[in-house]
């Protein structure tokens, strides 16, 4: 059966307070704590991009098992270094896999990692392919004084994907799409614009709690059936309220909310938190896995733990929980040279 | 750096494939097309080797002059490396405060942005260290 032979993620070292942000915008940080919570988020070095963080997952995804027979790489971001040439073939590159592979990247805001997940795993299920690999990461923007400047974040995870050895079986997937303008980022445009409260209910709360129940209706399961449940994590509010309103308990969802200390990796969100559940996943485990990717639309994916979890050698990369605790804190000076958010000379 | 020099040494700074001289053994790297110890001996014969990514701090050093390339980095820490293999890998450490290097820190290869030719031109990826504790 189709699923995951190995997995990695990537967070960037570098974290800036909710505080620190607040404290710039004459916010009051308490207010932004408790409406969004967020504490911090994840900054990229000036030397990170979704390219680097892409390598770095995989790396760490090679380094539990590495995975000789690869035959597509997919890239989901909307954060890909260049507008023209694709991150996928220098991470091809990267890991040697070139010449004799297929590659391309992906773009659906948020949720472009699960969209490469999904085409990866229907390349190994027609045959096309002995194993894939689907990767979601960013370095994402917000505008400086906006609301999304305090969520805006960095990370990525991969997946390498196959019939043979998974440790994670994909029962199903399943998705929904809509036109729907939540979030928008023109072309030219350094930073995105949104909806505000539009981005609530008719985008991500739609999306995510149609899938998640067609899911569960189509396995013929319950909230109670699952070890584990991930949803988008655009901030905290959100996947903590789509829970409850889907039946899930907040044990369920502990382990996968990373968002709070990290802030929103978009398309490496929901599966950074996936890869902080398979961290310490048990075999016959229950996971219960919804993306959300503005524009707008939403994958969703049942996930049963195998047998192989347990010769598997997790602990030859970080865990997730593992790098988030090894963040350093920098002020908002620092962060707008990183982003590289200061106007430059000639 | 030209573009086709930059393509061309894609496999040493992405992937740190170095040289070994099949006859002594030794690993170079940046990888060498000739042994300088067995000389012709080794000329057509070295083979490719890629080099375990992990090392420690052999000795280090920190650059605070005005390097534009790495201007958004300064001060940064250069450092040799001595990897787990034995061979000596010179580059800049990252993720780390000048005051918190030691010499026999545990250190590992991470893929990162090297420099750009400018806003429109290519980005050069390659590796640098970083902490590895």
């Amino acid at each position: 059966m189709v699923g995951i032979v190995s997995y990695g993620s990537y967070i960037p070292r570098w974290r800036i307070k909710v505080e620190e942000i607040a404290r710039v915008w004459g916010e009051d940080a308490e207010d932004i704590k408790s409406g969004l919570f967020i504490y911090s988020k994840s900054v990229p070095g000036p030397d990170e991009d979704t390219a680097t963080i892409s390598v770095e997952a995989l790396r760490n995804a090679m380094n539990r098992k590495s995975v000789k027979d690869v035959g597509a790489v997919y890239v989901g971001s909307e954060s890909h270094p260049y507008a023209v040439k694709p991150t996928s073939t220098i991470v091809a590159e990267a890991m040697g896999f070139t010449p004799e592979i297929t590659a391309a990247d992906y773009e659906f805001a948020c949720k472009a990692g699960t969209a490469a997940m999904q085409s990866v795993m229907g390349m190994v299920e027609s045959g096309m392919i002995k194993n894939g690999i689907a990767i979601g990461a960013d370095t994402s923007q917000g505008a400086p004084g906006d609301a999304l400047e305090y969520s805006a974040a960095a990370g990525g995870t991969a997946f390498i994907i196959g019939n043979d050895n998974t440790i994670a079986d994909i029962k199903r997937t399943y998705s929904v799409t809509t036109d729907t303008p939540d979030f928008w980022r023109r072309e030219g445009q350094d930073y995105p614009r949104h909806g505000g409260r539009f981005t609530g209910e008719p985008a991500y709360f739609r999306h995510v709690t149609s899938v998640a129940k067609k899911i569960m209706e189509l396995m013929g399961t319950k909230p109670e059936d699952y070890t584990y449940a991930v949803f988008h994590q655009p901030n905290g509010k959100f996947p903590t309220r789509a829970a409850r309103m889907l039946g899930f308990k907040e044990s369920q969802i502990k382990q996968g909310l990373i968002v709070p200390y990290i802030g929103n990796t978009y398309s490496g969100s929901m599966i950074t938190g996936l890869s902080a559940i398979l961290d310490i996943a048990k075999p016959e485990d229950r996971i219960l896995a919804v993306s959300f990717g503005s524009g707008a639309g939403s994958d969703g994916f049942h996930i049963e733990i195998t047998k192989n979890m347990e010769d598997y050698r997790r602990e030859n990369a970080k865990a997730v929980w593992k790098q988030i605790e090894s963040g350093k804190y920098i002020d908002y000076a620092i962060y707008t040279k990183f982003k590289k958010k200061i106007k430059m000379g000639d | 750096m030209t573009i086709p020099r930059y393509w061309r040494e894609f496999q040493h700074r992405y992937r740190l494939i170095g040289t070994k001289c099949p006859k002594c053994g030794r690993i170079y790297f940046p990888p060498r097309e000739v042994c300088p110890y067995c000389h012709r001996e080794s000329i057509g014969k070295m083979q490719k080797v890629e080099i375990k990514n992990t090392g420690k701090v052999y000795s280090y050093t920190v650059i605070h002059q005005d390097v534009p390339d790495f201007k958004f980095l300064k001060p940064y820490l250069f450092i040799i490396a001595e990897m787990d293999s034995g061979v000596k890998v010179s580059g800049q450490l990252v993720d780390v405060s000048p005051e918190d290097v030691r010499i026999g820190m545990p250190v590992r290869i991470s893929f990162r942005r090297i420099r750009e030719e400018d806003r429109a031109g290519i980005i050069e990826y390659g590796y640098k260290f970083i902490p590895d504790e």
